[in-house]
């Protein structure tokens, strides 16, 4: 199988969903399916004005490169695509893009939901929410790290 | 022997420290690092005293608590992790 194309990547500047699905659409022909996530900054009846995302920087980045790598490694896919935001961005912004293409849907909605799971517990970002409460760090959930598990 | 510290999200604004350097002991694991800073007292022990979720990383690769700590390493401390 050849080598799928990665695409990661993580920034201050806005998510572009249109130039990920660009990407991800461009081998049309060979992928059958494409499969793409969009987190976007939930507003929680107004308990929340603004996100605020903290990563630690140069690691972060290699520990989704290497997600990425693993995902596109475990199943037969053309593309990988995950982007992740960083600074501070407001309700209904993108937070992060998550996508891949393969010959079919099966794998395509499995690697990108362990892509998601694997992400949201292993890449050294922290979410800090600021709304009419002041200011409050995100706490990890149980839920999550078992949607992690799921995948070992 | 030296081992530099570097603080993340919530451990770092409570602590309002983002880096230091510390002497350690030779052969000094995570967990015996993490105890010396719980050592420090107040909002110190408060974050890294017991059974108090703190994640590592040595160098930037994910670390254990009994992972070894060696001479000019770079250890990050954080809480877990809640991207996405």
């Amino acid at each position: 199988m050849d080598t799928a194309l990665l695409d990661t990547l993580i920034t201050q500047v806005p998510l572009d969903v249109q130039t990920a699905s660009d990407w991800l659409h461009a081998e049309a022909g060979a992928s059958g399916a494409v499969v793409m996530f969009s987190g976007l900054v939930r507003g929680e009846q107004g308990e929340v004005d603004t996100l605020t995302l903290e990563h630690y920087a140069g690691m972060s980045d290699r520990v989704l490169e290497q997600l990425a790598a693993d995902v596109a490694s475990r199943w037969p896919l053309q593309r990988v695509l995950a982007w992740h935001r960083v600074g501070s961005m407001s309700v209904g912004e993108v937070i992060v893009l998550v996508g891949v293409t393969a010959a079919h849907r099966q794998e395509a909605f499995l690697a990108a939901s362990c892509l998601m799971d694997m992400l949201k517990t292993r890449v050294p970002l922290w979410k800090k929410v600021n709304g009419p409460q002041g200011e409050q760090w995100v706490e990890a959930r149980d839920k999550d790290l078992q949607a992690a598990q799921r995948w070992l | 022997m030296k081992v530099s510290l570097l603080y993340f999200a919530r451990f770092r604004q409570c602590l309002g420290v983002d880096e230091e350097i510390i002497d350690a002991a030779a052969g000094s694991t995570v967990a015996d690092i993490i105890d010396s800073l719980a050592a420090r007292g107040g909002i110190w022990q408060e974050l890294f005293a017991g059974d108090t979720s703190v994640m590592a990383a040595i160098n930037e690769q994910m670390a254990s608590l009994g992972s070894a700590v060696q001479d000019g390493d770079t250890l990050a401390l954080f809480p877990p992790v809640t991207g996405g």
